[in-house]
């Protein structure tokens, strides 16, 4: 029971420090890489282009909903005013960096996976060490800094359409005056909220990416499964541990910001 | 083509006393292999005697457990990340499934290592990909992706993409699995023609027989991870050595086996 404890902590700790060593060297590999636009246009791409649909619905939604809920408990209090501030700290402080980077997980982390894991089974991984090419800096580097240039602009679209979900809810079919609403937005965002919000997706981002990529990058190594299902279980883990890892960090960014 | 340091005389790729172990299972024991420079070397071996692990190593893609691979005469073992990244622009390898990108087009395929492996100028480039291409009779297909394409036509695209750096030896591993004879035979005249017009080294993993006795100049035998056999393939057909003969005889076997299986004598041990 000791021995099986010590063994498991052991291998965790061995491979947060794999982990680590891989997103060093992905972004370190990007310095020599040849090419590296073209690949980091398609990684954009993927990351943003490809998922802001889904940031688009989910952000509506997830402004509609506030709008709804919050103005029904503020009117409770005689405070149906306060419904802008309320949505746009919940949006910019949490929702919008958070749902943005699960969203982008779901979508663009998941098929950056298998599509590495794909490559690592069909040698094409090994190709590239062969022709003398890093695969670190061909396939990991490009994505990862993607990830830095998409989750802050996404999480800024996330949050503008939610308040515009808001204002939908409180404004047009709720009784708040529009004008009410625009301007205690207005007057509740402070800098220090932005801050927050693209240090946090920013985080997210740098996180989330390279769990996914790593994930896939060591397809070959899940000692149970192999082939297609090594595939299918390396996909899900990075969804996994990427989904707590943004939950997680972003109770540490926000205890540390408060 | 040799390096300033080279030592004088030492072969173009040798094994040393190479083990390689995975887990508790050891694969290659102890293998010492010399591969002359400009010659077409077969390694034979059943499936799963270690002929892919070694060809890995020798690409050093995997890192021998013990022993070593020398690279005129310098063991890669003690190359640093710039001494390896020259070695492997010097050295080429066919992959059994052939590992194109199948996110690029063929042209990107072959184009790829020049890209990003070498300073070549773009022109330069373009002049190198077009003439592989052409020589591979894949020019009119240069737009298509690795799966709108035949499994010969694959095998062609990662010929040229193993060329186009104009490599001083090429590794192949089993290039027929998995095809018909008539393509079996095309594609080791496509070698054995290649590696005459290129003058590379070339060390070919199979476990093809005549095409690979009828192509090659040297040839060594791998069974269960010791080298039992090395030399021409007029010593290989003409050795009285128990392995060789059974690898050698297996398909005349073949007749005699099935005869007894049909009048109901027991299976064969090594087929039970």
């Amino acid at each position: 029971m000791l021995s099986a404890t010590g063994r498991s902590t052991l291998r965790i700790f061995g491979e947060l420090g794999d982990f680590a060593r891989f997103t060093a060297r992905g972004y370190t590999s990007a310095i020599g890489s040849r090419r590296l636009g073209r690949r980091l246009a398609r990684a954009i791409y993927e990351q943003g282009v490809r998922c802001l649909p889904v940031i688009l619905i989910v952000g509506t939604f997830t402004g509609l909903v506030l709008g709804l809920q919050g103005y029904h408990t503020l009117k409770g209090f005689g405070s149906a005013s306060l419904l802008g501030p309320l949505v746009a700290n919940s949006l910019i402080r949490e929702l919008a960096p958070v749902l943005a980077a699960l969203m982008i997980v779901g979508q663009a982390g998941s098929a950056l996976t298998a599509e590495l894991g794909i490559q690592r089974n069909s040698e094409q991984i090994d190709a590239l060490e062969t022709m003398g090419i890093d695969p670190h800096g061909f396939l990991v580097a490009p994505r990862l800094l993607a990830a830095l240039i998409v989750y802050p602009i996404m999480t800024a679209f996330f949050a503008l359409i939610g308040l515009v979900g808001g204002w939908i809810s409180g404004s047009v079919l709720l009784p708040l005056p529009g004008s009410v609403y625009w301007s205690s937005v207005y007057r509740a965002i402070g800098p220090e909220d932005v801050a927050q919000c693209i240090v946090k997706a920013l985080v997210f981002g740098g996180l989330t990416i390279a769990l996914c990529c790593y994930n896939g990058f060591t397809a070959h190594r899940r000692s149970t499964t192999t082939g297609a299902r090594a595939v299918s279980a390396s996909t899900t883990r990075a969804v996994v541990f990427s989904s707590i890892s943004v939950l997680a960090a972003d109770y540490l960014i926000t205890s540390l910001l408060v | 083509m040799s390096s300033p340091d080279t030592p004088p005389s030492a072969p173009l790729l040798e094994v040393r006393g190479l083990c390689k172990n995975f887990g508790d299972h050891t694969v290659l024991h102890d293998l010492n292999l010399v591969v002359p420079r400009g010659r077409l070397l077969t390694i034979l071996g059943k499936s799963g005697t270690g002929k892919s692990v070694l060809l890995k190593c020798l690409a050093g893609v995997l890192v021998p457990d013990a022993g070593d691979v020398l690279f005129e005469g310098r063991p890669l073992s003690s190359e640093d990340a710039p001494g390896l990244a020259a070695f492997r622009r010097r050295c080429s390898y066919l992959f059994q499934g052939n590992a194109l990108l199948d996110s690029l087009t063929a042209w990107d395929n072959v184009a790829l290592p020049l890209e990003q492996a070498t300073l070549l100028p773009k022109p330069e480039i373009r002049a190198r990909v077009r003439d592989a291409l052409r020589r591979l009779e894949l020019e009119a297909d240069a737009d298509r992706y690795p799966s709108q394409m035949s499994g010969g036509m694959q095998k062609r695209l990662a010929l040229a993409r193993a060329l186009v750096t104009r490599p001083e030896i090429v590794l192949f591993d089993e290039p027929t699995a998995g095809l018909d004879p008539i393509r079996r035979n095309a594609v080791f005249t496509m070698i054995a023609h290649s590696q005459r017009e290129f003058g590379f080294t070339a060390v070919v993993v199979t476990h093809d027989l005549p095409e690979a006795l009828a192509a090659s100049d040297r040839v060594a035998l791998l069974v269960d991870g010791t080298l039992c056999f090395k030399g021409a393939p007029a010593e290989f057909q003409d050795s009285a050595s128990p392995a060789v003969a059974a690898f050698r005889d297996s398909a005349s076997h073949l007749a005699g086996q099935i005869a007894a299986i049909r009048r109901g004598e027991p299976v064969p041990a090594d087929l039970a």
